[in-house]
């Protein structure tokens, strides 16, 4: 890993605290209030508010995740740097269109 | 006390294999004196390497009973409870013949971490005074005792698992020289320890503060050169 990685790495996760924080107190207010998903779902819909709350999760996890995985892989299998890098880019170029369909399907349904 | 040590050394280069040898135990004993019994009294073709053997030299490290450490100021007594020695090479370094590994790499991630100071005055320029009780000072004292041994660098993970990985006494020297205010090539110095295999590679396992057998603490350090690499890349002052 090197000084612009680590920076990254660093941001994201500390862009990430407070939305873990958040996320979580959503869940807990979910649950603890019966909530369907038709409820949460008519709370979301449509609300820029949560698109931009989990669109900057969703990126932030995306970035964080895959630098992640590219120290594992380049540390642990005979890949080397470049190798790890392009698999890495790919998963979180996966988490990033997976987390942006799960937030349309909250949003825009 | 037993009467005799059992100890195992390793013999031979890498395919080499560990042979038992009965030493006599003795008050005061250190692991060095039963290496030096056994070259002296059984086997003159043991290689090692030693040389002050009072812990000011950091050339006899070798692993010992799993942990590295340095065999002249490592007494038995500490060590060798059960009477029973494993002695073998430094982890994480080629071994030449038996007890001795080649270094070279080591002393060579020195050079790349920019570990040589770089005067900032001439000869002829007037001394510059440095507060002993200033911050960058303290920094700077704190990690210079480093006896080049090599014991943080064969007990580190990290540098068992990421070859170009600098290893905590290059970075721990490099840190020292970016808190020494009369060095001039702090920049250099801080791109070097930026690159991939740099400090940023650190996990921070604590293997090297634990076993320092000068009680350094390299992952301080290191944690020192992450976050000033880090302000100095946000400033734009090194380039990746």
């Amino acid at each position: 890993m090197n000084v612009r990685l680590y920076v990254w790495q660093r941001a994201t996760a500390a862009l990430m605290a407070p939305l873990v924080l958040v996320h979580i107190a959503v869940i807990f207010y979910a649950t603890r209030h019966g909530m369907s998903a038709a409820d949460i779902l008519s709370r979301t819909s449509g609300s820029a508010a949560w698109a931009a709350f989990y669109g900057l999760f969703v990126a932030a996890v995306s970035v964080h995740a895959s630098i992640g995985v590219r120290n594992i892989l380049s540390e642990w299998s005979p890949l080397k740097d470049r190798g790890s890098g392009a698999l890495a880019i790919a998963f979180g170029l996966l988490l990033a269109v997976l987390g942006a369909r799960a937030i349309f399907a909250v949003v825009l349904s | 006390m037993p009467a005799d040590l059992s100890v195992s050394l390793w013999r031979g280069a890498k395919d080499g294999r560990y042979e038992t040898y009965s030493v006599p135990r003795r008050e005061s004993q250190t692991v060095l004196d039963v290496v030096t019994f056994v070259q002296r009294h059984i086997d003159p073709t043991l290689s090692y390497r030693f040389a002050c053997r009072v812990g000011v030299c950091g050339s006899c490290a070798m692993t010992v009973n799993g942990k590295p450490r340095w065999t002249c100021r490592t007494h038995v007594s500490k060590v060798a409870g059960s009477g029973r020695l494993e002695i073998g090479p430094l982890e994480n370094l080629t071994v030449i013949k038996d007890l001795a590994t080649d270094m070279e790499p080591f002393f060579e991630k020195w050079q790349q971490a920019q570990g040589v100071f770089a005067p900032s005055r001439t000869r002829y320029d007037a001394i510059e005074q440095i507060r002993p009780d200033s911050p960058a000072r303290r920094a700077a004292d704190a990690a210079i005792e480093c006896i080049n041994c090599g014991v943080c660098y064969a007990a580190c993970d990290t540098v068992r698992w990421n070859n170009d990985y600098l290893g905590p006494a290059a970075l721990t020297r490099a840190w020292t020289l970016v808190n020494d205010e009369r060095d001039a090539s702090n920049t250099a110095r801080l791109q070097a320890v930026s690159a991939a295999g740099g400090c940023h590679a650190c996990h921070s396992h604590q293997s090297c503060q634990e076993l320092c057998p000068q009680t350094l603490n390299p992952t301080a350090s290191i944690a020192g050169l992450k976050r000033r690499t880090a302000a100095a890349y946000l400033k734009g002052e090194i380039k990746i």
